[in-house]
């Protein structure tokens, strides 16, 4: 069985303006990627369309988990399959505990009923590694949270509900140093020959703690552009102007 | 309501069976005849008699709102209805063994006997229009605390029960609160002595079982100096195609330093008018909280309210409506101040779906007197789907400079992009609109009971199914 994650000549719009137009990308089971390009080039929406937000109409393409197309699956089905979103702005939501919230996704996430202590055993682990304040699970959902708070807390998720793909949308913006070390801990100590991460990001910053196998560049709604890791330092010092010369975008 | 219409909804509610039980006696119509026979049934004494006729006749005096919603159906439909049904049975039983087996029957599918076993003081059952059951804990009776049928009540404590009875809640105060001094019938007495602390909560169930039925229920509370009560009332109906009827009072009286609860979980069917007044007396250092939750019904007009009567007296009213298609709740909550260093809140969260409408109904009046009054009012609304309604009417009266008075209220709407987050955790859409509903609800919610929390939180999952996406 092909162990990846296949984007093949993805194209999606909204309100009939497409975004995406002809996305190649592959990401294999045990490896990092990350995702550079240019604001509006399309990045988060490439990450939510894999994630399933019915907000945008696929018109064309494939998204293939372990070989399965999931375009037809809605959000929780794929993420049952091992999909995972972490937010590029995550939503607040009201008088729901990240505890609850959680324990409920985590049951979903894998079929089962999760005992009370097994639950709390695997919370304990990712807030330890993340640093974080044990209350801040009983706190309501991205509720009043920081831009940091926030991404901590999808990075907290991302550990307890164990995808097997995780699409991290510039999880690093909006983060300190120290947070962002963090952060990436918490990303790293996923890492295993059972875990694939597409990272988005703007910055060269991050991938020198969450070190990539793989840079792949975006501009305009397609992959122009993929290398090694040397990539995302290139980017760094030239910009992406030269990129979209070469490409004619 | 079409057969198609009504299909559906009795797939979504569990409770609308009926039973087959053949009530001893039926009676039809609203006139003074009814009034008479009702009181003779019951061997009433000849004050209350002339209660009944009097409150009737200011039932007829009285208007119809010209507010509010819409009431003309039930109005047409005001000769049609049985006002009183007497279901088979001699006695407000202290045994469910007393119980005819067929009602037993349906409060045990409705879990009643075992929710008494397990988390509460004592359970008080009606059916139609006479309570046939009622028991407290062993211990509680011998404290002294009454928990009886409001027959049993006249019957047995007639000084207590005629000091008390109407004095909250007079016949004068509403239309439908005069109806309801015409025709009551079952309901609970409660009365708790001075110091006593019932920590566990005591439950009246109320079912509804005949067709084209109103129910008057009547329930007076007594919370002597000091003491310590939770009362929860729940009702439920089975599904007909005619219109129904549900007219309560409930009068508090919460002596000097006393604590009481009262707790409402709502659910009937949306045949159901449901038209409640329940008002609290607090006086000095005590506190009553009013917790009431609405989730059935076609139309609810229901504003609990408190008032103030002691020095440093204190009230929450809390609320939750949900309104979905078909169905208008107008609910709120009055706050009255009338002496010094008394304070209260209202939080109110209502949600409406499909082509549900709620509307938030509030008055918070502060008199001369009330030096120093401290309100808080909430009302939070958030609307499911593109046709769901809110409106809120918060109105005022302060005559008091000295009064701190906050007043904050939000419309939301269930935001698809809250869905889709939780729904990229792998929680179904279904569920994950309900748990936002849950979320919103939350700060009321965490008031109740644990058993009770997790009910409402089984028909919020209900009533959400489907309805997004
Ligand atoms: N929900 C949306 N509605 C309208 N336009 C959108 C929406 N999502 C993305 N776009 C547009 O698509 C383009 C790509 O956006 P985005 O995927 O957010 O880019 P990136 O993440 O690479 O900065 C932008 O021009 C943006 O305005
Ligand atoms: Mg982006």
């Amino acid at each position: 069985m092909a162990n990846k994650l296949e984007i093949r000549d993805l194209w999606a719009e909204i309100d009939g303006s497409p975004i995406l137009k002809g996305v190649d990308l592959v990401v294999p089971q045990g490896e990092v990627h990350a995702l550079m390009g240019p604001n509006g080039a399309g990045k988060s929406t490439l990450g939510r369309v894999i994630a399933g937000d019915p907000s945008y109409q696929v018109t064309e393409g494939e998204v293939l988990l372990d070989g399965e197309n999931i375009l037809q699956l809605k959000p929780d089905e794929r993420a049952r399959k091992g999909l995972f979103l972490a937010f590029q702005y995550p939503l607040e939501v009201p008088g729901v505990t990240i505890a609850n919230f959680l324990r409920l996704a985590l049951q979903q996430r894998f079929g089962r009923e999760v005992p009370l202590s097994e639950f709390y055993n695997k919370l304990q682990k990712a807030i330890e590694v993340l640093e974080w304040d044990e209350s801040y699970v009983t706190r309501y959902l991205n509720e009043g949270f920081s831009g940091g708070e926030k991404k901590r807390n999808e990075v907290l998720q991302l550990m307890v509900l164990e995808p097997k793909y995780a699409i991290l949308d510039e999880t690093d913006s909006g983060l300190d140093i120290d947070a962002l070390k963090v952060v990436s801990k918490g990303v790293n100590a996923m890492r295993g020959p059972e875990f694939a991460a597409l990272v988005i990001t703007h910055y060269q910053r991050l991938l020198n703690y969450i070190v990539p196998d793989v840079v792949h560049v975006m501009v305009d709604g397609r992959v122009v552009k993929t290398g090694g890791k040397d990539l995302a330092l290139e980017l760094e010092e030239r910009g992406y102007d030269w990129l979209k010369a070469e490409v004619g975008a | 309501m079409s057969d198609a219409e009504l299909k559906h909804i009795s797939e979504d509610y569990r409770w609308g069976f009926a039973d087959d039980v053949e009530p001893d006696v039926k009676l039809k119509g609203l006139n003074a005849e009814v009034v008479r026979a009702i009181s003779r049934l019951k061997g009433e004494p000849q004050w209350l008699l002339d209660f009944r006729l009097k409150s009737l006749e200011i039932y007829f005096e009285k208007p119809w709102p010209t507010w509010g919603p819409d009431l003309s159906e039930l109005r047409r439909q005001m000769d049609d209805f049985y006002y009183y049904v007497k279901p088979p049975t001699q006695q407000d039983a202290r045994s469910w063994d007393d119980v005819p087996e067929e009602i037993r029957r349906t409060y045990e599918k409705l879990g009643i006997p075992e929710a008494e076993q397990k988390v509460l003081a004592g359970v008080g059952a009606q059916y139609d229009s006479e309570m046939v059951y009622h028991s407290i804990k062993e211990e509680l009776g011998k404290q002294g605390v009454i928990f009886k049928s409001i027959e049993d009540g006249v019957k047995e404590h007639e000084e207590l029960f005629r000091r008390y009875f109407s004095k909250v809640v007079p016949p004068t105060d509403n239309k439908f609160a005069a109806l309801n001094s015409a025709l009551f019938s079952g309901g609970s007495f409660v009365y708790v002595p001075p110091g006593v602390e019932v920590e566990v909560p005591l439950q009246a169930y109320f079912r509804v079982n005949t067709e084209g039925f109103g129910q008057f229920e009547r329930t007076l509370i007594i919370l002597d100096k000091g003491a310590k009560a939770h009362y929860i009332e729940g009702c439920t109906a089975p599904i007909y195609t005619s219109e129904a009827l549900h007219t309560g009072v409930i009068e508090i009286i919460v002596m000097d330093g006393a604590e009481s609860r009262y707790t409402t979980i709502q659910n009937w069917p949306v045949n159901m008018y449901n038209l409640v007044t329940q008002r609290a007396l607090v006086h000095e250092n005590a506190y009553h909280m009013w917790l009431d939750g609405n989730l059935g019904s076609k139309v609810t007009m229901k504003y609990p309210s408190s008032v103030l009567k002691g020095r440093g007296a204190k009230s929450e009213i809390l609320s939750i409506a949900f309104a979905g298609d078909g169905q208008h709740l107008d609910t709120g909550g009055k706050l009255i101040f009338m002496n010094p260093d008394a304070s209260g809140s209202i939080i109110s969260k209502s949600i409406s779906k499909g082509e549900g409408r709620s509307s938030y109904r509030g008055l918070v009046k502060v008199a001369p007197a009330a030096e120093r009054a401290k309100v808080n009012v909430e009302c939070d609304a958030l609307l499911v789907n593109e046709n769901s309604k809110t409106d809120t009417y918060p109105y005022m009266e302060i005559a008091n400079e000295t009064a701190s008075v906050g007043h904050e209220a939000t419309v939301s709407r269930l935001a698809d992009d809250q869905i889709f987050y939780l729904t990229t955790r792998g929680i179904p859409e279904d569920e994950a609109a309900a748990l936002i509903v849950r979320g919103f609800i939350e700060p009321v919610a965490k008031e109740l009971p644990l058993e009770f929390a997790v009910e409402l939180n089984r028909l919020i999952e209900l009533e959400m199914e489907g309805s997004v996406g």
